[in-house]
């Protein structure tokens, strides 16, 4: 497929600043997609609120782009009554992990088969650049001047214990692991969940000293670690994320079956 | 398997899944909660019988979320909750309004607020199903005064939710959910379903504009369909910033449910040339009706919908009665609306009779008030 085929190009221009991550997340995703060989009428992108929650309204496919926090949500009713489709949820730290938290872990653990795919820019970037729940202890935001006081969630961790069937946590840094955990993603069935620290040097750099996206991805570069070596550190770091250390890294990759396998689930939708 | 023809002794909230079954549900969410639990008991196993999917939610905003997005994927959707669980539905309740999507929303109403009497009946939630999410919205709220109602009006919930792509309310309480009684199956049920993009038919759910009521994209049709709570042109480019177009939108979610307000409400009256009018609806219309039906200085309009407001028969009362009295089983919620219209259409004197607590008001409740009015 011509990557402008993907994309609706009639809604362009994009919503994104100059050295957003999203646009590397994107087209790590079109490779995968394309690789894989998945149909854009075939396939249903969903997603909540937030600049990364805008990529559903730019591809060139159903997509609905619901309330704040409730994308896994919609996707699991749409998956249920459409067992046929491909469903891809596209999310971000706020969306994900604060408001839609509860969503989050009983996604995990209900293991309906969708591919979700958080872009974690460490900052609520769309309102202007308040903390959010990954941003790093003593980082600067809107609303933490003095520092971030609080600790952030590692959302990759929450996915291993919450019961997802494949976790994978990369940066866009890495854009070919990043492509090669999506496909694996794609392929897999149940709830898989890959997140991507992505630069967000707007509202997120611009506060913290990395005002160039370069200078973000150098960080990146250097914080990362593999999960593999990075777990003995992890275990005198409560503030796993970015705060000294970005654990990279396939997390798990498990085979459960997925909800509608177990429930024998078969397509009402299109029954009149 | 579907309910066959006949007579039948069961629950409100029996009746309702029952139809809800026959109407062509085939998605439900839930979250469990006093008094609507035995719908989502039921439909556990109901559901999957009937070839649909029923899921049990983390909580009644993820309920709602599923609900809709189950509505995309072509299901017909519902879910059941009470007045904690539709304060938490609320912003979706609003997307579901701006998406236009077909939902249907079975709400056994409690006395709040807060946790309040979960156990007994209410009308409480009257103007919140009507007014709780944010901006201008209209829904469609049908209210059950008894077993064969909750059957009948569940049946039209679902045929008016697609027809106008709105959420639609099944306004029940306490009383009418656990109540028994009588219901007969009819032969034939008349079926609602959506009108689709790309789909001819003649049937009812195309007497409506495509300009007034859109065709619904169902995914997974090679519509490309965008679905966003932004505000969207009819061609679903999102134009946040543009106030016409924000205009046009707005207007048109509530002008297709206003201007088509003879087409969905539905009311029943007794003595309609009584000097003395009692307008109610759901439990609290029962001692009304016991005393209108014995007294003929005393009529009674019964709302069997209430949003959109039933104008034209309030009016109709209002017009020809010399006091109206309204009973409802809470402070006065419906009752600020009905007086609007009543003195608008001439009435002189509007009173309420309110009830809390969890008793439906009793004919010798409504005896007394209207004894006080000068009316017997």
């Amino acid at each position: 497929m011509d990557i402008f085929d993907f994309y609706r190009r009639d809604h362009w221009p994009h919503v994104f600043c100059p050295g957003c991550g999203n646009g590397t997340v994107m087209n790590c995703f079109f490779r995968a997609f394309n690789e894989v060989g998945w149909k854009l009428d075939n396939t249903v992108f969903v997603s909540g609120i937030g600049c990364s929650s805008r990529i559903p309204l730019y591809i060139n496919s159903d997509a609905i782009h619901t309330t704040h926090g409730r994308a896994i949500a919609f996707a699991t009713g749409l998956k249920l009554s459409r067992p046929e489709l491909d469903v891809v949820v596209f999310t971000g730290d706020g969306d994900l992990g604060a408001i839609g938290g509860n969503h989050f872990i009983n996604g995990c653990r209900r293991n309906v088969d969708l591919d979700v795919i958080c872009i974690n820019n460490n900052i609520y970037g769309m309102t202007g650049g308040q903390a959010s729940i990954t941003t790093p202890h003593d980082f600067k935001s809107t609303t933490t001047p003095m520092g971030n006081k609080e600790y952030p969630f590692d959302l990759a961790e929450i996915a291993v214990a919450a019961g997802a069937n494949y976790v994978a946590r990369w940066t866009t840094r890495h854009v070919h692991e990043l492509t090669k955990s999506i496909k694996t993603s794609l392929n897999k069935k149940g709830f898989n969940f890959v997140e991507v620290v992505a630069q967000c040097p707007t509202n997120f750099g611009r506060r913290n000293k990395m005002a160039e996206p370069s200078a973000l991805l150098e960080w990146f570069k250097e914080s990362s670690v593999r999960r593999d070596k990075a777990r003995a550190a992890a275990v005198d770091h409560v503030d796993l994320n970015l705060a000294g250390q970005v654990t990279i890294g396939e997390f798990v990759s498990r085979d459960r079956a997925c909800y509608h396998e177990r429930t024998g689930g078969t397509a009402h939708g299109d029954g009149h | 398997m579907n309910i066959k023809p006949g007579e039948y002794f069961l629950q409100g909230n029996e009746a309702c899944m029952e139809a809800a079954i026959l109407a062509g549900a085939r998605f439900f969410a839930g979250y469990p909660i006093t008094p609507s639990t035995e719908i989502a008991e039921g439909l556990a196993s109901m559901l999957p019988e009937a070839g649909g999917e029923f899921l049990q939610m983390e909580d009644e905003i993820a309920c709602i979320s599923a609900v809709i997005g189950a509505s995309w994927g072509g299901a017909k959707s519902m879910t059941a909750t009470s007045g904690p669980g539709l304060s938490l539905m609320q912003e979706s309740i609003g997307y579901a309004a701006m998406t236009e999507t077909p939902v249907v929303i079975v709400d056994v109403m409690r006395g709040g607020p807060s946790t309040g009497q979960p156990t007994r009946a209410s009308q409480g939630d009257v103007m919140a199903t009507k007014y709780g999410s944010h901006g201008d919205y209209q829904v469609i709220a049908f209210a059950p005064a008894n077993v064969q109602e909750m059957f009948d009006l569940t049946v039209k919930a679902f045929n008016y939710a697609e027809k106008y792509r709105v959420p639609t309310f099944i306004l029940s309480d306490a009383e009418i959910g656990h109540m028994r009684g009588l219901l007969t199956v009819p032969n034939e049920i008349k079926i609602v379903t959506r009108k689709e993009k790309g789909v001819r038919r003649t049937d009812e759910a195309y007497d409506v504009p495509d300009d007034l009521v859109p065709p619904f994209p169902t995914f997974g049709k090679g519509h490309k369909a965008t679905v966003t709570g932004i505000t969207h042109t009819p061609k679903a480019r999102i134009e946040p910033e543009d106030p016409k177009v924000h205009h046009e939108l707005v207007k048109r979610l509530n002008d297709k449910i206003t201007n088509n307000r003879r087409d969905i409400n539905k009311w029943e009256i007794i003595g309609p040339d009584s000097k003395t009018m009692v307008v109610s609806y759901g439990s609290a219309s029962f001692g009304g009706r016991e005393v209108a039906a014995k007294d003929d200085r005393i009529g009674l309009l019964r709302l069997k919908s209430i949003w959109p407001l039933p104008v034209e028969p309030i009016q109709e009362v209002a017009g020809k009665c010399e006091q109206l009295l309204v009973c409802e089983m809470n402070l006065g919620q419906l009752y600020w609306e009905i007086k609007r219209v009543a003195l608008e259409a001439g009435c002189k004197r509007i009173e309420l009779l309110s009830k809390i607590g969890g008793d439906p008001p009793t004919p010798g409740d409504v005896r007394h008030k209207l004894r006080e009015m000068g009316a017997i």
